[in-house]
């Protein structure tokens, strides 16, 4: 296998044992981390056995891991910590609110505060309404952290690598599907058969175009775990409807990292925004509000959100399905954008 | 100088630093909120005497004044972080609950800390600087659940980790009575931590059973939990006080700093005249200290 059909979990599997080689300063808190367990997702997998000395298994803590890694972090160390579920982030919000994201500015500079927290969320899994979600859009209002997602067209271990090096508090937010999926690398430039390129920035942005980035009908920006259902819908577009659109797959959600979409949208004239967590308050909503006041002239129509129903997701698979925003969502929504022009 | 004239420098010059607080806040000196240490001060001295500035680290919490002077003896930058004004110890951005300076810190969230805490005991010992990770609870703190998710793992991975609960009785307004059940060194031997339990308001006894207690941290790199049983004269904050009279004048008799007593009188003046001087002194510098002012974008 080459590097890009690995699986995303066995490259950050990879990516973390290359860190524990490299850097003595990084330690593994989580529950259920050691072997021959590895992780409820198995991404810790041969963590512990050859570095003993700094995997914590922990008890089910959530709220108070959250500061421990604080406080390790405050004091020289990376710690990394495995949420085991995303949703049970709720549980540390106090920490990140109060303490990890406040302790650098308040402290007038005198500390940093560089932790991560990896966490998987999501749902497609009939796990029910407390194990499915995408709360990251709870994060994007909290300042002076960073939210990086993770996708399936992302070099996983360079992010993961650039999330610990970094001097900030990095909730690196994974996806459950994301994990048995090939990391799918872009070769000489495409991802299967779409032109393909990456921004330079810490936490790239990666853009794709079925037409070379000429003239498209609307520019789509999601992340995460929604990529590879954007990508079979832009595929859709262009093969049943001859509609062609530039996807965005933004990595860094906060700070937003709007110049990739910027850029597309100048092209295009029309935005769709796709994420997988609920609609009012999220990524779409700051992304639309954002644009609006940067590319007012560029836009044709107004911006559209895909999202999940503002609701809970059912354990029921038909029922969940009806809740989570899908390709055919995505292609509505472009064909919407359309029709408006026709 | 005797270890009591010296601790009583300290303890008087905390009362004192506080009582300024007060008057400063009742001229429209100071803005925003304060929550003074008064009655309190032989804790944060006797305890904190036994800590090293250079390795050992404490987080307190929002009454965080007294450990603050008691560690860093840093006046200025204290009262210059709480009248809003650049010098202060982080810029003017914390104020009075958010303090950092070197191993120092403290923040404002009931609870939020003693995690915290408990992950820097981690840091120093995977480190192994053989420091001593302090924090200071209250009787209202141990209302917050996350406080035993830290017992239990400071037990458990045996990290060297201080917990000092000041039990002051009050939880803001709120009598104990009505905010605590069961015992509070219970709540620490449960997890299988050593504990030793005081109800005293003199320093010395304090300090010898800090000492003891950080003596078997450094010995066994295990936690241990302080039970201090005390008491504050001073409102929760600034005005906010519903408590009998009589129950703080009966409390009064037993006034940490009735130990200047103790002292030859003269020594006890000298020290109450320095400290005196010393207040002024810090209060007329940190006067004429420009204001914190935003960073031009």
């Amino acid at each position: 296998m080459t590097t890009s059909q690995r699986r995303c979990a066995q490259v950050l599997n990879e990516a973390l044992l290359g860190l524990f080689a490299t850097r003595e300063d990084v330690y593994l808190l989580g529950e259920d981390v050691l072997d021959p367990y590895g992780g409820a997702f198995k991404v810790t997998q041969g963590l512990s056995d050859r570095f003993p000395e700094r995997v914590y298994t922990t008890p089910i803590s959530e709220g108070g891991l959250f500061g421990v890694a604080a406080g390790m972090s405050l004091r020289g160390l990376r710690p990394i910590l495995e949420i085991m579920f995303g949703d049970f982030i709720a549980l540390g919000f106090d920490q990140i609110v109060n303490g990890i994201s406040k302790f650098r500015e308040m402290y007038d500079d005198q500390v940093t505060v560089p932790l991560v927290v990896r966490t998987p969320m999501g749902g497609r899994r009939g796990y029910g309404p407390t194990h499915s979600q995408s709360l990251e859009k709870l994060l994007l209002g909290v300042p002076n952290i960073c939210v990086v997602a993770a996708s399936e067209c992302h070099d996983l271990g360079g992010l993961l690598v650039a999330a610990v090096e970094d001097d900030r508090p990095v909730f690196f937010i994974e996806n459950k599907l994301l994990y048995g999926r090939p990391n799918r690398r872009p070769e000489d430039g495409l991802v299967g058969e779409l032109e393909c390129r990456e921004t330079g920035t810490r936490y790239p942005a990666l853009s794709f175009s079925g037409n070379g980035f000429a003239e498209a009908s609307a520019t789509i920006v999601t992340y995460g775990g929604m990529v590879p259902i954007v990508v079979e819908a832009a595929t859709e577009l262009v093969l049943e409807h001859e509609i062609f659109c530039e996807v965005v797959v933004l990595s860094q959600l906060l700070p937003m990292e709007l110049e990739p979409v910027l850029e597309s949208v100048a092209r295009t004239g029309a935005l769709v925004t796709v994420e997988e967590g609920t609609l009012t308050g999220g990524f779409g909503a700051e992304i639309t509000a954002r644009v609006q006041e940067l590319a007012w002239n560029d836009l044709r129509r107004p911006v559209l959100r895909v999202a999940a129903r503002d609701g809970i997701i059912p354990a029921a698979r038909p029922l969940e399905e009806a809740m989570l925003p899908g390709a055919t969502d995505v292609v509505d929504a472009v064909r919407a954008f359309e029709a408006v022009r026709s | 100088v005797s270890e009591l004239a010296t601790f009583y420098e300290r303890m008087y010059f905390i009362r004192r630093f506080e009582e300024t607080l007060l008057d400063l806040f009742a001229q429209g000196k100071l803005v925003g909120t304060t929550h003074t240490y008064i009655g309190q001060e032989a804790n944060a001295v006797g305890v904190i005497a036994n800590l090293e500035r250079e390795r050992d680290v404490i987080f307190s919490n929002h009454r965080c004044h007294g450990h603050y002077l008691a560690f860093t003896d840093d006046a200025f930058g204290l009262l210059c972080e709480v009248m809003g004004k650049a010098p202060g110890v982080c810029g003017g951005k914390g104020g009075s609950q958010h303090l950092c300076n070197g191993n120092f810190y403290s923040n404002g969230v009931l609870g939020s800390i003693v995690p915290v805490a408990t992950g820097i005991g981690l840091a120093e010992k995977k480190k192994g600087t053989g420091a001593v990770s302090t924090v200071f609870l209250g009787d209202g703190t141990l209302g917050e659940g996350v406080t035993y998710e830290s017992l239990n793992m400071a037990s458990l991975w045996r990290l060297p980790v201080l917990f000092v609960v000041e039990n002051n009785l009050y939880a803001q307004s709120t009598p104990i009575a009505l905010e605590l059940a069961g015992s509070i060194p219970a709540r620490g031997a449960a997890f299988g931590i050593e504990i030793a339990e005081l109800d005293t308001t003199d320093v010395l006894e304090v300090h010898e059973a800090a000492a003891q207690a950080v003596r078997r941290i450094r010995e066994t790199g295990e936690p241990y939990f302080l039970v201090l049983h005390t008491y504050r004269f001073s409102p929760h904050s600034k005005g906010d006080d519903n408590r009998d009279p009589a129950e703080i004048e009966e409390r009064r008799k037993r006034d940490p700093l009735l130990v200047g007593g103790r002292l030859d009188d003269g020594e006890r003046r000298a020290i109450e005249d320095a400290c005196e001087r010393r207040l002024v002194e810090t209060v007329e510098a940190a006067e004429a200290a420009p204001a914190a002012a935003p960073v031009a974008a």
